[in-house]
């Protein structure tokens, strides 16, 4: 069995047995609904129906009712779709890397994470879809026989790579987060006693049986997929950010933006994954399971890549000058001190300057200062590629044509909408699936619980 | 268990480094590109790598100090005994830097202060001095060697603030050297839990530190050797070039203590966890080679793309080669985990592609040091061998200085458990 050394923290909090383990994460899969969950579902469900009405009169209008004007073309919606891929990048970055490195506190949160991933992605879906303007068209992003007319698309089109990108990336994810929610699913098929629950989750465990080769099978499995989804981890976010940087506009076009834009990504996923963690423990008591000492080390992640984008952005700014290219040395003194300065200077304060509290033991392990940390992080994200886009944008080689942009109401319903989205599946997901992945926390319950622990040990190794 | 260095092996490294000093003497007497160049170029190549190696040993040091992972434990005095490396390392550098600062050698373009000024007195013109100066005055004419790229960015590329930078560099990398070896040793003498919390927080000190220094220092000493060339990732780029070589180095210098008898509590799952990161991190290495390329090639800006033209115009089979041998080799062949716990896979690829990284720094600096038309003879083959013997030297001293096995550690015991 893994041995654990003494001086590790315990992974789960006190005195469980493999029975409780079922029971606290089954808790909100077989009871009621409490009064907190319908009224976060209820709000969710109001900014889901703003925004889609908003995306509704969008594609029935057209694109001009976002703020969009010939010198910024790409705003909010551009800023949206990066920001909700960044976010979508924690999951899998928990479920593979993680189950890589051995790393045995990821499962109070990978379930979750890898929820959260899926749902993400399909948020960040959403944008360029809209954005087309005739979405009855979006098949065109796929390179199609050529019987639909005399477009082909455009291979050397990064926009395009994107397309590639993201759907691997989403089938992998779902299939990663599928495949590890089976057990699951069949041990709540053999305690559920309802009809239709029991149905449907018989449907859902897809004839799990639990034997030892099944199990086989199953680790077998998710190391195969950990081994792909690692790398689609990485091309993500790097195909994202070559989206600005094989152009050649000031400010988008640099070397580290790839590498840059996968640690920035991290670190938004992880902010959110802490929002969403901090609540759902609380409300669905799984203190035990997710602990302190699980926030401490997302924390953790938080601060090293807050850190790293910290690096990224110095570098940027510093080579912008060392370059001796004049436009690019521009384009940074205007993020600083132009119109836009405001948003810049949140950027820096969100991700680089605020993270960095979390060298505090004290603050690092505190649930309230935690939270509010993470929100911080989220809206700094949101602004950095605001940054990226909108500052590089707006002043172009050309002064005459310098403007500003404005959002419109249409962009604000937009992006409220798939935050409401987003958080209608979220809230689904806590209500009908198993949150933590019962069957693997009980593999680490004798080396890392709490009770187990603390035990002398007798047996020889 | 306490290692020996055996008469033998001294007599090999003795035996390298021979080969070495023969190579620079010849070497140095048949130089003749400018400045001796290609000689002086052939010392910061091999001077910087295996310099690399050992720094590439010391983050991953503390790398495992800050993730309190265990399943190096019982390979640690083989990372830091490869981390002590670093003193030699770092005076062979200063020497380098010191050679250009006297101008003994041209590889750094901005050392040459004439390159700085627009204007030059008439009157001094030729002579050993020339009295350079940035505004026009009378009796002075334009200067046929003012390169307005280079002078823009004298603020940060000047002498005096290169020293402070380089100086400062490599003291705190040798400080944290000397003061993990130091505790290292301590932890083995006196046990306990709190030299290992402490290093932790050691660890993190040094992180953030390399964090900024690794990127600095390799935009200082190897991007400024194409002056005009700038690019944002250069630093990572060169640190994950360092960190692989030193994974190749752990690897290969792990696998053959333990052919030797050393280690005993070293299992194939400690093997196959050190050679999946060299795995893994030749994979990180090929992904900002090709971030860095691609986005280069397909903008096609002239300021940028000069440094690949040149390297693809005339370094052809070098440029991709390296690309191929340094990702498609390891991917293909250590892909599966039989590969991985396979002595014999291990020694070859590990071999071949300590050659690719080898090649890999060869590349950054001899185009901008000597242009089109470098070569790789006698010298560059007799150097690095020289090298090679002087590293492998310095490292194994450092193994028998201490025993080879650390002694005590809050997770030994679950490092000499690792099963995988």
């Amino acid at each position: 069995m893994h041995q654990e050394a003494a001086i590790r923290q315990p992974l789960i909090l006190g005195e469980k047995s493999y029975g409780n383990i079922t029971e606290d994460v089954m808790a909100s899969v077989v009871g009621k609904a409490n009064k907190s969950w319908w009224i976060a579902i209820g709000i969710a469900s109001i900014m889901a129906a703003w925004g889609i009405g908003c995306i509704l009169y969008l594609i029935g209008t057209g694109i001009g009712t976002w703020g969009l004007n010939k010198t910024v073309g790409w705003a909010w919606d551009i800023t949206n779709f990066v920001w909700w891929v960044g976010i979508g990048h924690a999951g899998t970055l928990i479920s593979a890397v993680l189950l890589l490195f051995r790393q045995k506190w990821r499962m109070a949160i990978n379930r979750s994470a890898e929820a959260m991933t899926i749902f993400a992605v399909m948020m960040a879906a959403v944008w360029p879809g809209i954005h087309m303007g005739r979405i009855w068209l979006a098949y065109f992003v796929f390179p199609l026989p050529n019987q639909f007319g005399p477009l082909w698309v455009n291979f050397n089109s990064p926009l395009l790579w994107d397309v590639f990108a993201i759907s691997t990336y989403f089938s992998v994810s779902l299939v990663f987060w599928y495949i590890g929610l089976i057990p699951d699913f069949a041990t709540i098929r053999d305690k559920v006693t309802q009809v239709v629950p029991k149905k449907v989750y018989t449907l859902l465990a897809f004839g799990w049986t639990g034997n030892a080769k099944a199990w086989n099978r199953f680790e077998e499995i998710s190391l195969v997929l950990a081994g792909l989804a690692t790398p689609l981890v990485f091309s993500v976010h790097s195909i994202v950010s070559m989206d600005f940087a094989t152009s050649v506009i000031p400010g988008w076009h640099t070397t580290i933006f790839p590498p840059y834009f996968v640690s920035g990504a991290v670190f938004s996923g992880f902010a959110m994954v802490l929002t969403l963690l901090i609540i759902m423990r609380k409300v669905m008591n799984l203190e035990d399971y997710i602990t302190i000492k699980h926030i401490e080390y997302m924390n953790i992640v938080i601060i090293v890549t807050g850190s790293i984008v910290g690096v990224a952005y110095l570098t940027e700014l510093f080579i912008s000058w060392y370059s001796g290219v004049e436009y690019e040395a521009y384009a940074f003194i205007n993020r600083a001190t132009g119109p836009y300065w405001w948003a810049y200077w949140a950027m820096m304060t969100c991700n680089v300057l605020s993270p960095q509290v979390f060298w505090f033991k004290k603050l690092r392990t505190s649930i309230g200062f935690t939270f509010f940390m993470s929100i911080i992080v989220n809206i700094g994200m949101w602004f950095e590629r605001f940054v990226i886009i909108v500052t590089s944008l707006h002043r172009d080689y050309l002064p005459s044509s310098w403007t500003m942009f404005h959002p419109t109401f249409v962009d604000i319903g937009c992006f409220i909408g798939t935050i409401g989205i987003f958080f209608v599946l979220f809230l689904l997901f806590a209500r009908f699936f198993p949150v933590l992945p019962l069957n693997e926390l009980k593999t680490i319950l004798k080396s890392s619980g709490e009770q187990y622990k603390n035990q002398p040990t007798t047996e020889e190794h | 268990m306490d290692f020996i260095f055996t008469k033998k092996a001294k007599l090999i490294f003795s035996a390298f480094m021979l080969i070495g000093v023969i190579a620079m003497v010849f070497g140095y007497a048949t130089d003749v590109s400018d400045h001796h160049n290609r000689f002086w170029a052939n010392i910061f190549v091999n001077g910087f790598f295996y310099f690399a190696i050992s720094l590439g040993a010391l983050f991953f040091l503390a790398l495992q100090y800050a993730t309190e992972a265990s399943y190096m434990i019982a390979l640690k005095r083989v990372i830091e005994g490869i981390s002590q490396y670093i003193f030699v390392g770092s005076g062979i550098l200063i020497i380098f830097f010191a050679a250009g600062s006297f101008h003994l050698h041209h590889v750094y373009h901005w050392m040459d202060i004439s390159v700085m000024y627009e204007f030059v007195m008439e009157a001094t013109v030729g002579s050993a001095h020339p009295e350079y100066i940035h505004e026009m005055v009378d009796g002075a004419v334009k200067n046929s060697n003012f390169d307005k790229l280079i002078a823009g960015k004298s603020a940060y590329l000047n002498q005096p603030f290169f020293w402070i930078r380089t100086l400062i560099y490599l003291g705190v990398w040798c400080y944290f050297a000397n003061l993990f070896r130091k505790r290292s040793l301590m932890e083995d003498a006196i046990g306990g839990t709190k030299i290992h919390f402490k290093n932790m927080t050691y660890a993190a000190m040094f992180l953030v530190f390399f964090a900024f220094t690794s990127s600095t220092a390799s935009w200082d000493w190897i991007m400024s050797i194409d002056t005009h060339w700038f690019s944002t990732l250069f630093g990572w780029y060169v640190f994950s070039g360092m960190w692989v070589s030193f994974l190749i180095v752990f690897v290969l210098v792990s696998i053959w203590l333990k052919h030797k008898g050393y280690l005993p509590n070293v299992n194939k799952s400690h093997i196959h966890d050190a050679a999946k990161w060299m795995f893994a991190i030749s994979f990180l290495w090929t992904y900002l080679w090709f971030s860095q390329f691609m986005l280069i090639w397909y903008s096609n800006i002239p300021e940028e793309v000069t440094y690949y033209v040149i390297r693809i115009d005339h370094y052809k089979g070098l440029f991709w080669g390296i690309f191929f041998v340094n990702f498609l080799f390891p991917m293909v062949i250590l892909l599966s985990r039989d590969a991985k716990r396979q002595i014999g896979y291990m020694i070859t690829v590990g071999l071949i592609i300590f050659v690719g990284h080898w090649l890999d720094v060869y590349l950054m600096v001899m185009p901008g040091s000597l242009g089109a038309h470098a070569e790789i003879g006698f010298m560059e083959v007799g150097m690095a061998l020289g090298f090679l013997g002087l590293f492998l030297f310095v490292v194994f001293r450092a193994f028998s200085k201490a025993p080879i096995s650390v002694v005590k550690h809050p997770f030994l015991d679950e490092s000499n458990h690792l099963h995988i």
